[in-house]
């Protein structure tokens, strides 16, 4: 496994996974900002992860692409790659590296749970699993989705002259939540802010469900009681978001477990709906996969590395640099 | 229950004063047998005496690993919150009344409280267990004042809050003479407030640039601001008790006060520790704190006395509404008829101007007074921290620079962000910690620090972060004290951050001993 450093460079081959900056040789995960860069030379992902990239930064992000299909064999000198799904948005990609029989998978950000939005996780046994830990402690334990989009629903039945915003990131929590809402008979048209409107084209192309939306324009003000909006987090704070006819203010995030992060952030209805695997989820793959060498990247490590050693697996945390521990996507 | 904490769980989230009300209201408009728990809890008197922070730590301690827990509390920031999540959900039970819940957990032995009190909580859902935990350890902080639930029920019931404030500190649980008036089923409640708890005047602080333009100087009398604990002393023929701020019974703790005092009336006063009615510190006044009872030999070593300075009822006659001139009059009077080696008076400071009244709260009684309360002369007695009429002045702290040594989340509102800061002077070449601050620093400066912290951590402690030593804090605080317990040997008193020193270099900051030397330490 020392082919790879804690950078997750390969450099025996010049080959990087999800680097900050420019390089040679990129495979990347999935399309979110802190894995997909501009500049590198040659990018090496699923087609979707390809197309989300072009469509975020231009066609020319990269003076190369080659796009693989999960399952599909990769082969640099003796280094054979393949990616398959991680469950997390639409095009993401796990990386099973082979090199004299030992297997090693980057699992990069994954959920195990059920999502008509992307292919589902599958799992894969190997001796090393680099895992990410986004929710690596015990206090998170994802609810059901559609239990949560209920409430969202209910609320919007209730309070008919508010209109509520949904904070959701941009891309891939954003038609999920349009999914899931589709698929609890929520038929109304989605109002959209202008951010997500070449990604939402481009799930609906790609067939995914996320039924009628529009962009947010300049209406009379009141044409937006009663509706569901959804715009990226950051434009909840924002002078956008004082448009609306008494907005109830609503966020579409696995941060939203905690009470006291909700509440700083001002959100009124939390929905704790994630992109990633939980607490229970993680010790599952981890235990499924049979790796006795446990690495573990972003998130809330120290608990993981804690019950890894405990487990008699060899864990160690591995700090990327240019992540931030929290509020990634 | 359930409907319960998803009212607590809406009251956390709601920004809104007018949404808080509505939903309070919708809540007291459907209840009946759960009303009066809810009343108590959101009013905060009601609470458990076996079920405190360390016990419940105790029983998740046997749900989960420790460690795991710990890492979760550190990062969650409210032991609550943390359990209820942590916290393995067997099968939920059925749901239960708020009512039938508390009953069932009063009646638990204490014997059996670690089965019966977990048992309890593995069958309630997140919330519920959030909001049973919260019950259990007093202090909701959901962002609802006892103040916003009596006007929520005032609004409900087209009474004014301030007929309920009056009768408020008379009614006892289960409250059915309030709410049977608030229904107009009977009669306003017949309150004795002789034997009544009165809640407090409070002042404000001033606002130097902005109040001294407007106040006239002369509808104003100003006293020396103590530093001691606020007492209401309750004096009847029958009996003598001690009311700490917040309406605790405290008389137990002080023997000698019940003792020796006599009369019949109502005194607001500092509590102070010290002999022939000379203050001798904080320091000293927290030995006779938090303590239920006091030895001779602790009333001998660290004797206490009252310094009054307002009388509320004499002789039976309600004095709140005389002006503080008359009050005073009456307070003399009571004095002279019972004189008392435990009460004196508080002085009257004459002054004409601001500008004279600035001596007095920066020099005299050197370090004893805290600076000076500037009162109306015609003020009533007003519960509570009304405006215009109760100033606080306090000196200008002291202040010294420091470097920050360690960091770690803070809890409550500041929870996930690094916001307890660990400081510390020089020791030859090293640094020794002198105090740790969690408050005084803008949103602005708090995110800068945030963000400095988790880039240039050096060390991680469990929870504590060491950073590279680099940020100087000009801290501020009220006063320091030698201190045995901690290695550089000085305590500091309320110490926070006053800004950050971006202009000076780290090899500029004092050494201890030349801080002791400052400070008059050594």
């Amino acid at each position: 496994m020392d082919f790879i450093n804690h950078q997750l460079f390969i450099k025996d081959i010049n080959v990087h996974i999800d680097p900050i900056l420019p390089k040679k040789t990129a495979i990347i995960t999935h399309g979110h900002a802190d894995h997909a860069r501009f500049g590198h030379d040659h990018v090496i992902a699923t087609r979707q992860t390809i197309d989300i990239m072009k469509i975020r930064y231009g066609d020319k992000c990269a003076k190369k692409f080659t796009p693989l299909r999960y399952g599909q064999k990769y082969s640099i000198k003796n280094y054979d790659f393949t990616l398959y799904p991680a469950g997390h948005i639409l095009g993401s990609a796990q990386v099973l590296i082979e090199k004299n029989n030992h297997r090693l998978v980057i699992t990069g950000d994954y959920k195990v749970g059920k999502d008509e939005t992307c292919k589902n996780f599958k799992l894969v046994k190997c001796d090393t699993l680099i895992t990410e830990a986004t929710f690596g402690l015990p206090i998170f334990q994802h609810p059901d989705p559609k239990d949560e989009i209920q409430k969202l629903i209910r609320s919007v039945k209730i309070n008919k002259n508010n209109c509520h915003i949904v904070g959701a990131y941009a891309l891939g929590k954003a038609q999920r939540v349009m999914n899931l809402l589709r698929k609890q008979k929520y038929n109304e048209t989605i109002y959209i802010h202008g951010s997500l409107e070449k990604l939402c084209q481009y799930y609906s192309k790609e067939k995914i469900n996320i039924g009628k939306f529009e962009k947010v324009s300049s209406k009379d003000k009141n044409f937006y009681e009663g509706k569901i909006i959804i715009a990226p987090p950051s434009a909840l704070k924002d002078r956008w978001s004082r448009r609306f006819p008494n907005p109830i203010i609503c966020m579409a995030s696995g941060w939203m477990t905690v009470k006291q992060r909700a509440k700083q952030q001002g959100i009124e209805l939390p929905l704790v709906i994630s992109d990633h695997s939980d607490w229970n989820e993680l010790l599952d793959t981890i235990k499924k996969s049979k790796a006795k060498n446990i690495l573990i990247t972003h998130g809330q490590e120290d608990a993981l590395v804690y019950y890894c050693k405990k487990q008699n697996l060899v864990s160690k945390p591995l700090s990327i640099q240019g992540r931030s521990d929290e509020e990634i996507e | 229950m359930k409907k319960f904490s998803s009212l607590l769980h809406n009251l956390i989230l709601t920004p809104s004063r007018n949404t808080k009300i509505k939903l309070l209201q919708d809540y007291f408009n459907k209840l009946d047998i759960n009303r009066a728990y809810a009343l108590a809890i959101l009013s905060d008197q009601l609470s458990f005496q076996f079920i405190k922070a360390s016990k419940l730590r105790e029983l998740v301690y046997n749900q989960v690993d420790q460690h795991l827990f710990d890492y979760s509390y550190d990062y969650v920031g409210d032991l609550a919150e943390t359990i209820s999540l942590i916290w393995p959900t067997k099968k939920e039970g059925k749901s239960q009344n708020l009512s039938t819940l508390i009953e069932n957990i009063k009646k638990i032995k204490k014997s059996e409280i670690n089965t019966e009190f977990s048992k309890i909580l593995s069958e309630l859902s997140n919330n519920e267990r959030w909001t049973l935990i919260k019950i259990c350890t007093g202090g909701l902080r959901i962002g609802v004042s006892e103040r916003l639930v009596k006007t929520a029920l005032a609004d409900l019931y087209n009474k004014s809050v301030n007929e309920i404030e009056e009768i408020w500190h008379g009614l006892e649980f289960p409250y059915e003479n309030l709410f049977q008036w608030l229904k107009n089923e009977t009669s306003k409640p017949k309150i004795d407030f002789k034997k009544l708890f009165h809640p407090m005047m409070l002042a404000n602080p001033i606002d130097e640039e902005k109040d001294f333009k407007r106040l006239d100087a002369n509808e104003f009398q100003a006293e020396y601001k103590w530093d001691g604990i606020r007492v209401q002393l309750m004096v009847s023929s029958k009996s003598v008790s001690l009311y700490s701020r917040t309406g605790d019974n405290i008389s137990s703790a002080f023997p000698e006060i019940i003792e020796a005092t006599k009369g019949d009336a109502v005194i607001d006063g500092e509590l102070l520790v010290g002999r022939n009615f000379k203050p001798s510190g904080f320091n000293d006044l927290q030995q006779r704190l938090n303590r239920k009872k006091a030895s001779k030999d602790l009333q001998n070593k660290f004797p206490v006395f009252i310094r009054a300075y307002d009388i509320l009822f004499y002789k039976g006659k309600d004095l709140r509404k005389f002006s503080l001139l008359e009050r005073r009059k009456y307070l003399e009077k009571f004095q002279k008829e019972n004189k008392s080696n435990q009460i004196d008076l508080s002085s009257i400071i004459n002054f004409s101007t601001w500008k004279e009244l600035t001596k007095y709260k920066n020099n005299f009684h050197d370090d004893l007074n805290e600076g000076v309360m500037i009162k109306l002369k015609n003020s009533e007695y007003l519960p509570g921290r009304k405006k215009g009429y109760w100033y606080k002045w306090k000196k200008n702290p002291k202040l010294v620079d420091a470097i920050l040594m360690y960091a770690q989340r803070g809890h409550g509102k500041r929870s996930s962000y690094y916001s307890d800061f660990t400081f510390g002077v020089w020791k030859e070449s090293e640094l020794v910690p002198i105090g740790k601050a969690y408050s005084g620093y803008t949103d602005k400066e708090l995110l800068v620090l945030d963000k400095f912290i988790r880039n240039n951590t050096i060390n991680k402690f469990g929870p504590v972060r060491e950073v590279k030593k680099e940020i100087i804090l000009e801290v501020a605080f009220d006063d320091v004290f030698p201190s045995t317990r901690h290695k550089s040997g000085v305590a500091m008193r309320f110490p926070r951050i006053h800004r950050i020193r971006w202009d000076k270099p780290v090899n500029e900051v004092l050494t201890i001993s030349e801080f002791k030397k400052e400070f008059k330490l050594s």
